[in-house]
């Protein structure tokens, strides 16, 4: 098992723990986008989607289990590598002139730690309820209209979105680089589907808030 | 033309620095960018000044000594190019023009401009040897070599280690360094035997010389003089991979 501490250890192991678990997790978001959109045919279909999952019982908690690991690994071999980066230069320049760094690249880290903060929220929110107004176990449907009815709740969810398409966009984009693909051929169709990636996903997630902040659901 | 310049002054590795400016009234737009140091030099000499130290050898962009910061941008703002291949052309009457030396906890400032960039060194010599075989010169042609693996090792091959996509790397990060490295001895059939034993030594050395990891922003490209390509930084990746879930030593 030394290897794998060895790995773990190096700066290009991290990387490619944090692209591993970052494709994994854009998975999930993908796929927990697509469900909450079932939000939009009404109360029974969008309960029915939340009782098959709460149904699922063991492979939920599997689920559940592995996202948590690549989450942890994620933040925690960014926020190592950040350390790290920080300590390898700590005089700075009087003058820099950054050409290549897109917004999204320089909005991994603060990105990061504001989606870390939503996910935090997110998960007490309208999973354990415990910071939720009137949360109704089992009324997946009610538990949004009513947590989401707050505006400021509101805005921070699509605050959050906003830090999600930016972190997809570089995320996506140069995942694959970190993974050791790198291709003439393949780099226009990874930086496509970034792209895509980061404009889809998080609309598709922010149109739930933006409907109840405008009723459209009620 | 007239130029200001705000440089870099450090006496010793210990010692505090800051920038000072100085005004040149007749540079010739014909010299190189270390001709006209060359010239302030002279004057700071004659006023009896200790002359601004930069690192410099070759002055035809070969040897990568020539490191500087200028405005913000290794070796300066001209795509492709060292310092010593920078001509005054490049600016206007008036400029006001910021050198500093490459910023990085593992290239520590040794005066003014002049860094140490032995950590970079210390990554090639953790690589190791190529075995080849000694003797008579082997017939040419005699190991047949793809023609795009050819390219691709020459292209990497072009790294003078001046150490310009580290100072421009927001992590100081030498990935690009030693991906070009890694690159052009691992796509040859001479470098096989050791491939996977050199990335993990160099890596191992890399991180242990306190450079940071690589985010993918993509300066250290913009920087190079050589215009090394980032691709070798994913076949680093890729090798070190391959290379830790093989290894079969303990
Ligand atoms: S002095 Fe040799 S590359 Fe500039």
């Amino acid at each position: 098992m030394g290897w794998i501490a060895g790995f773990y250890r190096s700066t290009i192991g991290r990387k490619i723990v944090m692209a591993a678990t970052g494709l994994l997790l854009v998975g999930f978001v993908a796929a927990h986008m697509t469900g909450n959109l079932l939000i939009f045919r009404g109360r029974d279909a969008f309960d029915a989607y939340s009782h098959f999952l709460q149904g699922l019982g063991g492979l939920l908690w599997l689920g559940r289990g592995i996202l948590l690991a690549s989450l942890l690994l994620h933040v925690h071999s960014a926020w190592t590598l950040t350390r790290q980066a920080q300590a390898a230069r700590i005089d700075g320049y009087a003058e820099s002139d950054p050409r290549a760094a897109t917004r999204s690249a320089r909005a991994m880290r603060w990105g990061g730690v504001l989606l870390l903060v939503f996910i935090v929220y997110h998960i007490f929110h309208l999973t354990v309820g415990s910071v939720h107004p009137d949360f109704r176990r089992g009324e997946a449907y009610g538990n949004v209209m009513t947590g989401l009815g707050v505006s400021w709740v509101a805005l921070f969810y699509l605050a959050a979105m906003g830090a999600l398409a930016l972190h997809l966009r570089h995320g996506v984009s140069s995942l694959f680089q970190t993974l050791g693909v790198n291709h003439p051929h393949l780099n226009p169709v990874f930086a496509k589907v970034a792209t895509a990636l980061a404009f889809v996903v998080p609309l598709g997630f922010a149109a739930v808030p933006l409907a109840v902040l405008f009723g459209l659901v009620r | 033309m007239r130029l200001t310049l705000r440089v870099w002054r450090q006496a010793g590795p210990r010692d505090a620095g800051a920038l000072k400016q100085y005004e040149i009234p007749d540079v010739s737009p014909d010299m190189s960018f270390l001709e006209m140091l060359d010239v302030l030099n002279e004057r700071l000499e004659r006023q009896g000044d200790r002359p601004i130290a930069f690192d410099h050898d070759c002055r035809e962009g070969i040897c990568g000594s020539c490191s500087m910061t200028i405005d913000g941008r290794p070796h300066g703002p001209q795509q492709g190019t060292t310092t010593c291949q920078l001509h005054m052309r490049r600016y206007r009457d008036g400029d006001t023009i910021t050198i500093e030396p490459f910023r990085a906890t593992a290239f520590p400032v040794v005066r003014d401009l002049v860094v140490d960039r032995t950590a970079l060194d210390r990554i090639i010599q953790a690589g190791g040897f190529v075995g080849v075989a000694t003797g008579n010169a082997p017939d040419a042609n005699a190991i047949p070599i793809a023609k795009p693996d050819a390219d691709r090792a020459m292209d990497a091959a072009q790294c003078i280690g001046c150490g310009a996509c580290v100072a421009a790397c927001p992590n100081a990060s030498a990935m690009l360094f030693a991906g070009a490295k890694v690159t052009h001895l691992g796509l040859l059939p001479q470098g096989q035997p050791e491939r996977y034993r050199r990335v993990l030594a160099m890596v191992e050395r890399m991180d242990m010389e306190g450079f940071g990891g690589c985010t993918n922003f993509g300066e250290c490209h913009e920087a190079c003089p050589k215009e090394i390509s980032l691709a070798t930084i994913a076949r680093l990746n890729a090798d070190f991979l391959k290379a830790s879930l093989t290894r079969r030593d303990s």
